[in-house]
């Protein structure tokens, strides 16, 4: 019972000791992902740029993202990246084939089964990204030179990247995914704020 | 309060926003030729079309259809439904039948946008509708028939 106690108050006093300490350690990292706070000690500034992409995909190569930036297939689906059910292939225009196009089945949100728990996911953007912005099987460094390649990214400037990352409703769902699918890490706001700063820094790759 | 087209008729509906189409259709207007498979968007039973396109009833709430013109398989028509219904029929394509009305609405949208298609576009269209019977073999044969009497 004493050792219970005392756990307690040593837990109470660590987490007092972070508030007092300015918020500083609660606020470099939310729900798994540091914030641009954790990277600023960092020089000079083309690592300390390296290092926030680095953080950024965490996010990047997350479930919620990769599933629908596939490079040879149609969509995954899932925890666990398994294809997606029905079979769907990516198909010129990344919205499904004639009569199963994406939103026979997704809507603008997130639509509850019926008769069970769960939902189908969905957003008014949902589809799959291009062949040319797939991910799956790619390296870090490979996805921040594509990001990075107006070629390959939709021909949009660094501005436009961090955007589409920051404000763009599809990137939000991947933290409202709904029941029984694991949000990516951190908040859309901190995501952001990342992909801001690692555009400010300039947008340096991880080697 | 929901408005809507249903077969070509103007209907208000005066259900909670989230009640999906499927109970609207089946509950409220009577039309039961809509049918409640897995509740999941998995199956197909429940595919009607909305603003031209085929939709999964059972996952869409009624508040998301303001305006929308739905067409359920009891008035489904044209040369493509006509050709599918036909094709159906000719060779005896359903066994119990039940998954039968999301299957012909696919199809025939399927042939409205490829008149010609090959198997593959046909496996694709259709592999959101299971049909437990396992009739997919007729269900093919008879979508390729039907691109064949719309030739002529």
């Amino acid at each position: 019972m004493n050792f219970i106690k005392r756990a307690a108050a040593l837990t109470v006093a660590a987490l007092l000791a972070q508030f007092t300490a300015g918020g500083t350690a609660a606020a470099q990292e939310v729900n798994g992902l540091k914030t641009v706070e954790a990277f600023e000690g960092i020089a000079p500034e083309e690592a300390r740029s390296a290092a926030i992409f680095g953080e950024m995909a965490k996010v990047i190569t997350h479930p919620r993202c990769m599933n629908c930036h596939p490079v040879n297939s149609g969509p995954l689906q899932g925890d666990e990246r398994k294809p997606h059910s029905p079979p769907v292939p990516r198909t010129e225009d990344n919205f499904g084939v004639v009569a199963m196009r994406c939103t026979t089945c997704h809507g603008e949100e997130n639509r509850p089964f019926l008769g069970e728990s769960g939902s189908v996911p969905g957003n008014g953007h949902w589809q799959l990204a291009p062949a040319s912005m797939g991910w799956v099987g790619t390296t870090v460094p490979e996805i921040c030179a594509q990001l990075k390649d107006p070629e390959r990214n939709g021909g949009r400037t660094m501005t436009e990247v961090a955007h589409h990352m920051g404000h763009d409703s599809l990137v939000g769902w991947a933290w409202t995914p709904g029941e029984g699918r694991t949000p990516a890490p951190g908040t859309w706001e901190a995501f952001a704020e990342l992909a801001e700063n690692w555009i400010e820094t300039g947008a340096a790759c991880p080697g | 309060m929901t408005d809507l087209t249903i077969n070509g008729k103007d209907v208000t509906l005066d259900v909670p926003g989230d009640t999906p189409l499927l109970w609207a259709l089946r509950d409220d207007l009577r039309l039961t030729g809509t049918k409640f498979g897995c509740g999941i968007a998995q199956c197909g039973a429940c595919t009607v079309m909305v603003d031209g396109m085929p939709m999964r009833s059972c996952v869409t709430p009624v508040e998301a259809l303001e305006g929308s013109e739905i067409v359920t398989i009891e008035a489904l028509e044209g040369p493509e439904a006509d050709a599918v219904r036909k094709a159906w029929v000719d060779i005896d394509v359903p066994q119990c039948g039940y998954c039968q009305s999301g299957q012909i609405i696919a199809a025939a949208a399927l042939l409205t946008e490829i008149p010609n298609p090959t198997d593959e576009d046909i496996d694709f269209a259709m592999a959101g509708n299971a049909c437990r019977c396992a009739t997919y073999v007729r269900i093919r044969k008879a979508i390729h028939n039907a691109a064949k009497m719309l030739e002529t």
